[in-house]
């Protein structure tokens, strides 16, 4: 072997998960696995690319990061605008990208949770590569798919009655939305309430069923102490749409409490890896890499103190159960994803009933009025932060963006290095000990389209690598 | 009569016209007993199969792994699908090329960064220093713009095409639909 040179299993790309990336484990001479690298391998350059583009087009412009989550995008991005206008929004214009946010939150987790992981979940790790899809799963259990299906499509219809159209609607403005909900659309949203609930419902008893078969994994998916970050309301509820920022440690004793997001220079810092085009967040004050946090649906009910729906309430006890500190699994998250279906649907049926939804007032005009703007909420899979500032006239001057996939850079790469010590040793590679190194990524739901994408006509190839990546030997392997 | 083999593949782009290929709901069963899905970014498979009837691809050709993918896609695919306004015009991710890959890395990764500032060049693919529309890399087949073109349009040229017939899209979609 030449010198410095190590032996590397590329898995590439990585799928089922949104986005494009491949992982490297880098072998020792027993072939045990000595380090991991989630490599993300897509960069637009959003940040820049803005830049001279009056500030109102912002909202539909950065909506195109992601068509997974494009309403948490609108919602970050008219925020930061809110900020740059120095208005505060009609209640009724809040409540309804309230409503607009929940939706969202229920067909990206469903599409997570059904249509990327649910092979996984129901045909196992080491299912064949060639059945575990959707399109597996419709064979073996045509009622989970179906619910999947039909979940996903309760959210997207709700954004196409608010917004106009499912994907990219341009609906969500600087100063409120565009136009206010109408007395049909808010009756043909909640006759759909009762069939998303009993889905939600019969899926986490499902999932509850069946998590026992999953005791190596639970024990081995990025199960370890790191720090979680999330917004709550004042009172320390699950919100998606507005609060202050709660870290909690790993023991669950809160950290730092009430954080404005606005602030956010002053405690999160961003580390470059030369290896990916995701950069790695960090909590300042405990430093790089101690300040390692996580966020999005685990993350979240472990700051909350309730989700505040009678539901999803019992849900949470009962996930708190789990362990007596803040929950650390990282499989973990397919559990609070689901909870979090059943709070929104619970807490989107609450705010359509009340009679303010339907106020023709939903937008507040002004001028610019401030050069600087930050606007926050949370994104299916975490805290999202949109900030910009503009020049005299309107226009985007520059741009930074911390996008909730990017809070979890460090945590999945711990992740992958421990479930891959943990499955995979020397000699064969199977299909089922390298699913499960992307299996541990789908938990985390990355939305790699959303932080910056791979390719590979080589599934299971070994590499000898030089330290800086050049490939100097390759051999294939396969059982 | 045999399944047609079906890729949908995801270059450089927001995956929008993949959920709106998911958006079809239900009719993604129905598909499913025409069209085998045999590479997408929503099955495992991780080699491009050697023939496929039709690809549907989605996002402009921004990085030389993209120019390498859309290469070899053309080469093992009868019925290459411009799917979507990236793919068709290039539309958002071009927007770098007016200001150049350094300038847009450097706002990334030296101006924006609290630690180790510097341009990711290990292992990721090279930036293209200019983002192209996949019909100036190779031949396209099908044009459907949209921004996502919707589930409908989706499931009409896949129809058609499934048919043996050359989708005419008219008034279906439109640039930013």
């Amino acid at each position: 072997m030449p010198e410095n040179a190590s032996k590397t299993i590329v898995i590439d790309p990585v799928t089922r998960i949104e986005g494009h990336a491949k992982i490297t484990l880098h072998l020792n001479d027993e072939g045990g696995v000595d380090d991991a690298h989630f490599h993300v391998t897509q960069f637009r350059g959003f940040e820049k690319f803005c830049e001279g583009r009056p500030f109102s087009e912002m909202p539909s412009l950065m909506a195109r990061i992601c068509g997974i989550c494009p309403v948490s995008h609108l919602i970050a991005s008219a925020k930061a605008c809110d900020a740059l206008l120095a208005v505060r929004i009609p209640p009724t214009a809040e409540k309804l990208r309230r409503v607009f946010g929940l939706a969202q939150v229920v067909q990206s987790h469903a599409l997570s949770f059904f249509h990327l992981s649910s092979p996984d979940l129901l045909l196992g790790m080491d299912a064949d590569p060639a059945k575990s899809n959707l399109f597996g799963v419709f064979e073996q259990k045509p009622e989970l798919a179906r619910d999947g299906i039909r979940l996903r499509q309760f959210g997207q219809q709700i954004i196409e009655r608010l917004g106009g159209k499912r994907i990219h609607p341009a609906w969500v403005v600087p100063g409120g939305v565009s136009e206010p909900l109408s007395e049909l659309d808010r009756d043909a949203i909640l006759a759909g309430v009762s069939e998303a609930l009993k889905i939600t419902e019969r899926t986490l008893e499902w999932f509850k069923s069946i998590t026992e078969n999953f005791r190596e994994e639970i024990a081995s998916f990025g199960t370890f102490a790191t720090l979680f970050l999330g917004i709550v309301k004042k009172d320390g509820g699950l919100t998606f749409y507005d609060g202050a920022i709660r870290i909690v440690s790993a023991a669950g004793d809160v950290v730092a409490n009430g954080l404005e997001p606005a602030d956010y220079q002053q405690y999160i810092g961003e580390k470059v890896e030369r290896w990916s085009y995701l950069k790695s967040p960090y909590y300042m004050p405990t430093g790089y890499p101690d300040g390692i946090y996580r966020v999005g649906p685990l993350a979240r009910l472990n700051v909350a103190d309730r989700c505040g729906t009678p539901r999803a309430d019992q849900e949470l006890a009962e996930f708190h159960e789990l362990q007596r500190t803040a929950v650390l699994s990282s499989f973990h998250y397919h559990h609070p994803r689901l909870i979090e279906m059943l709070y929104c649907v619970e807490r989107l049926e609450q705010l359509l009933n009340d009679p303010e939804i339907l106020s023709k007032h939903v937008r507040a005009i002004a001028r610019p009025n401030a050069p600087e703007g930050v606007g926050c909420c949370e994104a299916p899979r975490g805290t999202l932060i949109h900030h910009y500032k503009i020049d005299e006239q309107g226009l985007m001057r520059w741009a930074n963006l911390i996008i909730a996939t990017g809070h979890n850079s460090m945590a999945m790469n711990r992740s992958i290095l421990q479930v891959a010590k943990h499955f995979v040793r020397g000699g064969c590679m199977t299909t089922g000990m390298l699913n499960r190194v992307e299996a541990v990524i789908r938990a985390y739901d990355p939305c790699l389209s959303c932080t910056t994408h791979a390719w590979g006509e080589m599934p299971l190839v070994v590499q000898l690598l030089n330290p800086s990546g050049e490939i100097l030997d390759e051999v294939r392997r396969s059982c | 009569m045999s399944k047609i083999r079906l890729a949908t593949v995801w270059l450089d782009g927001c995956s929008g016209c993949h959920m709106s290929f998911l958006d079809m709901d239900e009719a993604l069963i129905t598909l499913s007993e025409k069209a085998n899905l045999v590479y997408s970014p929503l099955v495992d498979a991780k080699v491009y199969p050697d023939s496929v009837d039709v690809a549907l691809v989605e996002g402009a050709v921004a990085t030389e792994q993209d120019l390498h993918k859309i290469q070899l896609i053309r080469k093992h695919t009868k019925t290459l699908v411009s799917l979507g306004d990236c793919a068709v015009t290039a539309n958002v991710p071009s927007m770098r090329n007016p200001f150049g890959v350094k300038a847009v890395c450097d706002r990334a990764y030296r101006e924006n960064v609290t630690l180790d500032a510097g341009i990711p060049d290990q292992v990721v693919p090279k930036l293209l220093e200019r983002v192209r529309p996949i019909h100036e890399v190779v031949p396209v087949d099908v044009f459907v713009p949209g921004c996502p073109p919707s589930a409908d349009t989706i499931h009409f040229v896949l129809s058609e095409l499934l048919e043996g017939r050359q989708p005419d899209l008219g008034s279906k979609t439109r640039f930013g639909a």
